[in-house]
């Protein structure tokens, strides 16, 4: 995948960046406005895909750390679990900090309770796995070229 | 022939529970479960306070199918990992 041109490569510089605010956005307020947590995930897995686009495999693959997607995609999905499990006591995912609506007003966590907590967890798991998905289907492209592989040159470089 | 005998005996039993099954299901076309949709609308706002009521249901009522959403996900990066992992041999 060769790299794009100067003008692809400046725009990606300039607002790559806030598709993921605008997916953490919309990853952490799933639980008043649409989206949630595969929504925001996915917005925020887009920035691979857009790196990777505009500035060509080799680069982005020197510089990305599969391990924090890694990271990622435990945490999400071992936070889910957990607080699946924590309801347990009475069922499973069983809302058990949620506050009813007469006294939800004020702290840290929302009314909501886990509904908005698994709703970060989710976006976490998504983001993690939609990204390695990425990274790992583009590695595959390469690996069946062989060595062969022409050098990535773009239109200017 | 008794082995003969207890499949046809075991078809014709099948066949009469899929039948039976299908006649006593929902009738196709006609919004089923209104109830349950009118509990979510009328308590999911007080109970929870759940100003969104579509993640409520997917993240609490439901819970269990974003646990099924999120399994596919997490197997479908385990495919794509396995086939297209690094240091395989070549053909």
């Amino acid at each position: 995948m060769n790299p794009l041109s100067v003008v692809v490569r400046t725009v990606c510089d300039l607002f790559a960046w806030f598709m993921i605010v605008f997916g953490v956005n919309v990853l952490l307020h799933g639980y008043v406005t649409p989206g949630g947590g595969f929504q925001g995930g996915a917005i925020i897995a887009t920035f691979i895909a857009f790196l990777l686009v505009a500035y060509g495999g080799r680069r982005v693959a020197s510089r990305v750390n599969d391990r924090l997607f890694d990271l990622f995609e435990e945490v999400g999905l071992l936070v889910f679990f957990i607080l699946a499990f924590l309801g347990l006591p009475v069922t499973f995912f069983f809302n058990f900090l949620a506050k009813p609506l007469a006294e939800s007003a004020g702290g840290f966590i929302p009314g909501v309770g886990t509904v908005a907590l698994m709703s970060v967890a989710v976006g976490l798991e998504v983001t993690g796995a939609l990204s390695l998905i990425i990274l790992t289907m583009h590695r595959g492209i390469r690996m069946f070229r062989g060595e062969d592989l022409e050098p990535e040159t773009g239109h200017d470089r | 022939m008794v082995k003969k005998t207890v499949f046809v005996v075991a078809a014709i039993l099948l066949g009469a529970f899929v039948i039976g099954a299908v006649d006593g299901a929902h009738p196709f076309g006609d919004p089923g479960a209104a109830p349950m949709d009118d509990y979510f609308l009328a308590n999911a706002l007080n109970d929870i306070s759940a100003e969104n009521i579509v993640t409520a249901i997917v993240f609490d009522y439901r819970g269990f199918d974003t646990i099924g959403e999120a399994a596919v996900l997490f197997t479908a990066l385990t495919a794509v990992a396995t086939l297209l992992r690094e240091g395989r041999r070549k053909p």
